[in-house]
């Protein structure tokens, strides 16, 4: 009866959730329609300056008070105390270069930016090349890329199960890695809490995901190598590996650097992996975690914007780096 | 004719790339890259006793399945916690106005951007792309100031707080914002290159601008807005640290990611509920990406990097 009672109000949450739903996404298109109405309805002179009310504005207003203020001040808030009041000069910058825990963080991040890009491009690349010489790469590139599809806190369920270790000797392995430990005639330990090997294990899940978007976007850019190119090379005697290393990656350079930069500003910026996995402990935080930890939970919004500087400083080489790529492309149209 | 000799051609040169060889090492791969999905999906199927006293890849010998895990985790709470079917319900209540809001804003943009004659065109274009890849941190506490607190300069309130706290606005917002630079980019290369004398033509014919965006950019536009609209989704769905920080701990508004990484630091030990409610959570944007992966990999392709 009870459960029954409770199974009702459930219904009736969810219902009403959806009605809020549907109502927000009327409310939506009435405006946007109205706006429409109007604005087409309006003389000719006004609508030189209506076009740019109506289809500009909106963007620019939302980036401004979504990204630009709010970086702005992130910057101002790192330059001072717990709660904003007080200036406290470079503290909380000398807080996060001084204190070894965030010097350990600061190291993870490090190892997370150097390792993951470099092992999904390589293994990317080596798939790519793989699968182009199949007859039907159909299937296999969908089963690599389907991880993409998978949230990061999915993915860290998924391999947490895979690092399970049973303390107990007389109860049997469940994690797959264990067992295969077992098999090999290791003697399993409790991955997770091992550094400075859990960092690396993390990067795992990370590389699963990512490996699938650089085979997708470098086997995008191998189909695309002329085909007499490849031809001559054939005639010259050129052997797969020569083929390889001396025709295929010189000619798609420019997008094996465009996924190593895309990738390592997601590894910069992990977050979900490290929470759902390791919740930060065990040695195996990094920045956007910490990030998250000083600014929500110690409520401390100096830290934590001095940290979201320190991100935005690592990005800032890729984005500089990105958009002189894109000055370039665009000039050259 | 020569069309037909030259695809021959390509075709010899590819059948004697093709190696038997190659082909085994990545079909090999791919198995590699699926078992821990597959020993998840497995797992949610076995009854608890079984999951926590032999692995799943004993089922080969030893098949004993059960739903039981699927309909505890859904459907029945425990304590003031509710069952996970409500967090897909919040999860569907974010991820639609998530989708759909930056989506029409960032067309209307990317049509300004690419078709008004206006001084600063380029550099809004190139400031856009660069936001992209700015890291969302750096906004997440100036907005959460700005969602509960409102904004004050000195005593005088510029922008009120509409009390919005604990709703789906601040989410559905953030969402939006974070999308935009993105979203813009992407409509924005696809717009830009529909050709001029169409759209010359339909302004000769008196279309005004908004004419002309109802009647052709938007009807042309429809497999890039596909393509961004797929995007938006798996990351919104999939989304943990947006909905962390601005669901402020609402269990009637957290999404299924919220919960899912809420279970595995509490009860972290039980698999058959974790497995479960993780595959629950996978099921969607999976059967999505693999319903329109073509979509997908087109707006990959057209070069993508997220914040």
């Amino acid at each position: 009866m009870l459960e029954l009672a409770a199974r009702q109000s459930q219904l009736e949450q969810a219902a009403s959730k959806l009605t809020g739903l549907v109502i927000t996404i009327i409310v939506f298109a009435i405006i946007v329609s109205l706006a429409f109405y109007l604005a087409e309805r309006t003389s000719e002179r006004v609508q030189r300056l209506v076009k740019y009310l109506l289809f500009l504005a909106p963007a620019l207003i939302f980036l401004f008070v979504g990204l630009i203020a709010p970086a702005i001040r992130t910057l101002y808030l790192s330059f001072r105390d717990a709660r904003g009041d007080n200036f406290v000069g470079l503290e909380n910058y000398i807080w996060a270069f001084t204190q070894p825990e965030i010097l350990q963080i600061l190291r993870n991040t490090g190892i997370w930016m150097l390792v993951a890009p470099i092992a999904s491009t390589a293994l990317g690349l080596t798939i790519a090349v793989l699968t182009d010489r199949m007859k039907r790469p159909g299937l296999v590139k969908s089963l690599i890329f389907m991880p993409m599809a998978i949230s990061f806190v999915g993915a860290g369920i998924i391999w947490k199960f895979v690092y399970q270790f049973q303390p107990n000797d007389r109860v049997a392995e469940i994690g797959l890695l264990s067992q295969i430990a077992e098999w090999l005639g290791f003697v399993p330990t409790n991955w997770i809490l091992t550094a400075p090997l859990n960092t690396f294990l993390l990067i795992v899940v990370f590389v699963w995901i990512q490996t699938g978007f650089a085979m997708v976007i470098l086997s995008a850019a191998i189909k695309a190598i002329p085909e007499e190119i490849l031809e001559a090379s054939m005639l010259d005697g050129a052997s797969g590996w020569k083929r390889f290393a001396r025709v295929t990656v010189p000619m798609i350079r420019g997008t094996i650097i465009v996924v190593l930069s895309t990738i390592t500003i997601g590894a910069l910026k992990v977050f979900d992996i490290i929470r759902t996995m390791t919740g930060g402990n065990f040695k195996t935080s990094v920045i956007a975690n910490e990030m998250y930890n000083q600014s929500f939970r110690a409520l401390n919004y100096g830290t934590g914007s001095a940290l979201a500087i320190i991100l935005f400083l690592g990005v800032i080489p890729l984005v500089a780096y990105n958009v002189m790529h894109l000055r370039r492309e665009r000039s050259e149209r | 004719m020569a069309k037909a000799i030259k695809k021959g051609k390509v075709e010899a040169v590819k059948s004697h790339l093709s190696s038997p060889w190659a082909s085994f090492v990545a079909i090999l791969v791919a198995v590699l890259w699926t078992i821990p999905t597959f020993g998840l999906f497995v797992t949610s199927l076995r009854p608890q006793t079984g999951i926590n006293s032999s692995g799943w890849w004993t089922v080969l010998t030893k098949p004993e399945f059960t739903l039981e895990n699927y309909s505890r985790v859904l459907f029945e709470g425990r304590g003031a916690t509710p069952p996970l079917s409500q967090y897909f319900v919040n999860t569907f209540a974010i991820v639609i106005p998530s989708t759909i809001i930056p989506i029409t804003i960032a067309i209307f943009a990317a049509y300004a951007i690419a078709w008004f004659d206006f001084r600063g065109r380029n550099f809004i274009f190139f400031g856009i792309f660069a936001l992209q890849v700015i890291p969302l941190q750096m906004s997440l506490i100036p907005l959460l100031q700005l969602f509960s607190g409102g904004l004050h300069i000195g005593s005088v309130t510029v922008i009120p707080s509409f009390g919005i706290t604990g709703t789906f606005i601040p989410i559905w917002l953030a969402h939006t914002m974070f999308g935009l630079p993105l979203a813009i980019f992407l409509l924005h290369n696809f717009i830009a290159q529909l050709p001029r004398e169409l759209m010359e033509a339909a302004r000769v014919d008196g279309a005004d601008y908004f004419k002309l965006f109802r009647q052709i950019v938007l009807p042309l536009s429809i497999p890039a807005i596909a393509s961004f609209a797929i995007f938006q989704f798996l990351w919104v769905w999939n989304d943990l640290l947006v909905a962390l920080t601005f669901g402020g701990g609402k269990r009637d508004i957290a999404p299924l990611m919220v919960r899912l990484a809420e279970m595995t630091g509490t009860r972290g030990g039980d698999w058959e509920l974790l497995t479960a409610g993780a595959f629950v959570s996978i099921l969607v944007p999976v059967g999505v990406f693999f319903a329109l992966q073509r979509y997908f990999v087109r707006g990959l392709l057209a070069g993508s990097v997220k914040g």
